[in-house]
């Protein structure tokens, strides 16, 4: 495998301009002779679909919901980042930059992280222009919040609901291509296959989740737009159908996984309420400008939180992190939470929470200035959880949000396998080892509205391809490995082994050990025995997994089945690459590298680089590709928040 | 912990051309914590042990946002609690021994897939007719040339908080959907970028909507009682008034 990033040369302001003047095009007329395929329809997704129709090529969308707006993009609350700079407070392209570069603690490319801030600015005028109702200041200008811990003002919001309102932008521009009879848009359709013919990516096979059909569509460049790997873990903010199975499939194929180990894991989550508990709910990391975290001081004190007085009560962040407090950043707060409850010491029916305690924050506020603040939040919290903020404390606890790893792209957004392209989460090509907030939105939107048409129209314009009908051969195999595999996971060896479980079962196993093992602290005893435990859980999930029904029709059973085979294998990676990474960095601590104070410590001589994984077959070990990351423009500075 | 136990009337359909019945089931030992939708889990998990085939439910994010839930649970779309889609709906709020009869949303225009499942994509050919402002990537003005008024940006994001789960026309007794498209009319033609194709839009998104199938607004207020995001039916005014000025004023 060769990774050749094609970073462009020149002075780093530039380099996108360069890149540009250098890529090839497509003349207008000839456009319509291409077929893309877009798999996935959230921010960038829908974004990118639409772009490249309104730019005359013949786009099919696939999306795994019932239609193209519920992609998960639409849970995002928090905002979205460009260095508008309109509230004068010394923002520029330059420091939004600097901060991603530094928030991802410099294990991202520069030129890439540069792009992304030029273009910031572009989407807000693209999605202003779309009829998104941001939040405006009286005046009528577009209000801003400071957000994540930066220090200026740079995000730009729609209530709670920024990632709601984007997508619904980006969807009515997809929804007018659709009508236009530029795009195809096929809903209720799951990726089981990529085909590549002569080394290029043609087309992939889908199974249609209402019949079960297994379909082939061939076409000229296939873009995957289907977001992270987070429910690996079982539990996490994604949502129920957010699957690695498109990205593992583009793996066994030939694309790099790259960083497969760097998850974002977010400080403040509604816990869980117990066994059950299907997903996790963010609550906005805002809340910590005003609620303190605390646990009580003494070792198993089950009192009422308001009977535990002050004297009794540890906060912990604000002891050992005066400087910065309860903001201190994600990965810090969310590593110090799981301590406290791996040692027995949390709170809540399960023991695994800690308290957010905005009592403080309504003496010196009152409660109308903490619910103007936090109201939505307060009612969400009280929802799921039938708890007033404003009377007890909240329950917090981390949870698995993003994963910063994903199919390796050069610069151009291509994978190692020519013609298939990854945008969005699904690709690793921004946030380095950790995301900054109301920076997923940005990317997304860059990828799919300014970057991969650009990537396209050059990939063409130097490629040439010959035509391919769905029943080349190179198809035909394909759709026999995905009837294949579909027929292995309805075999139901459970009624052999005698030992039957659901497959909730199966990855809630999984979960757990991704979740003790490859969490936000890691050591190489708790890597190599989770990673010595998967072959033992993949043998298990085949002997006991109960699959009812046929591949013949709306199988819900059957779907997850398939989505749980492939997070099993990905887990396998992400142990991998986070056993050969031996070193603190962004999201992670690694135990065997930390300072004196026991923080994390970045080890720039032996891992300034992204881990790129090859698959080399099923009975072969992938193989670690290194590409060495290089800081020409900011200087890589430790991180200290003690 | 505590736990309630259900007796449960679901309806069950294999596929859209199947005749469908309510299917009776008793299920125990349900956490008062959890969700509406993990108390099916709960129920699906048992069966696929017995070796019978799940209930087949949509859902995607379970955080109320995505729109993909909802059922009619005795009766109401999403349950009996206000501004709350299915997936946010706790079983706290049900008392030991309830009957829950768990139905499809039912329209016209929205056929039974499996179960539970159904297909609204009706809702999506409504706004292909015309719930967007045209604009191609790339040929924006610089976002702070629009000033909006921050009172009107929010009467705009009160319509745009709609997350097309179809709760509003199961629960019309004429199977209307016109909260639905009378929301994004009316987000778009409060704003000013969206003036320039506000005639256009409104004839073209009503018409769309007969076509689907849908039925008229009789002014039951159904709609707004069960619209998990509290839309509200001066919407359907608005669409209304932005159709009518279209029809006589429209070129």
């Amino acid at each position: 495998m060769e990774l050749h990033a094609h970073i462009p040369s020149g002075p780093l302001a530039q380099k996108w301009d360069t890149h540009r003047l250098a890529s090839g095009l497509i003349s207008p007329a000839n456009r319509r002779k291409f077929k893309i395929i877009v798999v996935g329809t959230g921010l960038a997704g829908a974004s990118a679909a639409a772009t490249l129709a309104e730019q005359g090529y013949q786009v099919t969308a696939l999306c795994i919901q019932d239609s193209p707006r519920r992609a998960h993009s639409i849970s995002a609350q928090g905002g979205i980042n460009a260095a508008k700079n309109y509230q004068n407070d010394g923002d520029s392209v330059l420091r939004l930059f600097q901060d991603t570069i530094k928030g991802g603690d410099f294990r991202a490319r520069e030129a890439n992280v540069y792009r992304l801030a030029q273009i910031s600015n572009g989407i807000i005028d693209q999605c202003v222009a779309q009829g998104v109702p941001f939040a405006r200041e009286y005046g009528g200008t577009l209000a801003n919040r400071s957000f994540g811990g930066a220090l200026v003002s740079r995000t730009f919001y729609a209530r709670g609901q920024t990632g709601q309102q984007l997508l619904l932008a980006a969807y009515g521009a997809l929804s007018r291509q659709i009508k236009a009879g530029r795009v195809t848009m096929l809903p209720r359709r799951e990726m089981l296959e990529l085909v590549v013919i002569n080394g290029c990516a043609r087309g992939i096979v889908t199974r249609n989740l209402i019949n079960g059909d297994l379909e082939n569509h061939p076409a000229d460049a296939v873009i995957l737009a289907t977001g992270g790997y987070g429910n690996a873990y079982f539990l996490s903010t994604n949502a129920m159908s957010s699957n690695a199975t498109a990205i593992m499939r583009a793996w066994k194929a030939g694309a790099g996984f790259a960083n497969p180990c760097f998850v974002q894991i977010h400080p403040t989550c509604i816990p869980a309420q117990g066994h059950h508990q299907s997903k996790l709910t963010l609550m906005s990391e805002s809340l910590r400008n005003d609620g303190r975290v605390w646990i009580p001081k003494i070792f198993g004190d089950r009192r009422d939180p308001a009977a535990i007085p002050e004297n009794e009560r540890d906060y912990y962040l604000e002891e050992k992190y005066p400087r910065f407090g309860n903001l201190v950043p994600r990965d810090v707060a969310s590593r110090n939470a799981k301590k406290q409850c791996d040692a027995g010491r949390g709170v809540g029916e399960t023991g695994m929470a800690v308290y957010l305690d905005f009592c403080a924050a309504i003496e010196r506020d009152g409660e109308a200035v903490i619910l103007r603040k936090y109201g939505n939040l307060f009612k969400m919290y009280e929802k799921i959880t039938a708890c007033d903020p404003l009377q007890v404390p909240m329950l917090i606890a981390p949870a698995v949000h993003y994963t910063m790893g994903g199919l390796w792209v050069d610069y151009n957004l291509m994978t190692t396998i020519p013609g298939l392209f990854a945008i969005g989460e699904c690709n690793f090509s921004d946030h380095g080892a950790n995301r900054l907030g109301a920076s997923a939105l940005m990317q997304g939107l860059a990828d799919g509205y300014f970057i991969i048409g650009t990537s396209i129209a050059h990939y063409l314009s130097s490629t040439s391809l010959d035509y391919v009908t769905p029943q080349h051969v190179g198809f035909l195999e394909a759709q026999k490995n995905a009837y294949d595999r579909t027929q292995r996971l309805l075999r139901n060896n459970s009624r052999i082994t005698g030992k039957k479980a659901t497959v909730t079962t199966m990855h809630r196993e999984l979960g757990n050990l991704l979740w003790n093992h490859c969490g936000m602290s890691r050591n190489r005893a708790g890597l190599e025995q989770a990673l010595a435990k998967i072959p033992v859980l993949r043998e298990a999930f085949w002997d006991q997994v109960c699959v009812p029904g046929t591949g013949h029709e709306l199988n819900q059973s059957l779907e997850r089945a398939g989505r749980v085979v492939d997070f099993i294998e990905c887990a396998g990676i992400m142990l991998r690459d986070a056993l050969a990474r031996e070193e603190s960095c962004g999201c992670h601590l690694r135990e065997e590298s930390q300072t004196e104070e026991q923080e994390a410590k970045r080890d720039d001589d032996r891992y300034s680089h992204v881990s790129v994984w090859e698959y080399r077959g099923d009975e072969e070990q992938p193989m670690l590709h290194k590409e060495a990351l290089s800081f020409e423009n900011i200087n890589p500075s430790q991180r200290s928040y003690t | 912990m505590k736990t309630i136990n259900l007796t449960l009337q679901i309806w069950r359909q294999k596929n859209k051309d199947a005749p469908g019945d309510f299917e009776t089931f008793t299920l125990n030992n349900i956490s008062t914590a959890m969700s509406f939708l993990e108390m099916l889990d709960l129920l699906n998990e048992n069966l696929t042990l017995q070796g019978q085939e799940p209930v087949a439910f949509d859902h995607d994010c379970r955080e109320g946002v995505c729109g993909m839930c909802g059922a009619m649970v005795n009766g109401i779309a999403h349950g009996p609690e206000p501004e709350t889609t299915l997936c946010q709906l706790h079983m706290r709020h049900f008392q030991s021994g309830d009957t829950l009869v768990i139905e499809p949303f039912r329209s016209r225009a929205f056929p039974i897939k499996r179960d539970l499942v159904i297909d609204r994509s009706a809702l999506d050919r409504i706004i292909q007719a015309g719930g967007y402002i045209s604009v191609n990537t790339g040929g924006a003005p610089e976002a702070g040339t629009i000033p909006i008024p921050a009172k009107t940006a929010e009467l705009a994001m009160d319509a745009a908080a709609c997350i097309g789960c179809g709760a509003c026309v199961a629960s019309c007794p004429s199977g209307a959907a016109m909260l639905f498209t009378g929301a994004k009319i009316s987000q778009l033609s409060r704003l000013p970028q969206g003036q320039p194709e506000r005639k256009e839009r409104a004839l073209a998104m009503v018409q769309a909507m007969d076509r689907e199938g849908f039925g008229n607004c009789s002014n039951e207020r159904e709609c707004e009682a069960v619209c998990p995001k509290a839309i509200s039916i001066r919407h359907v005014a608005r669409m209304n008034r932005e159709y009518l000025l279209a029809s006589f004023f429209g070129e």
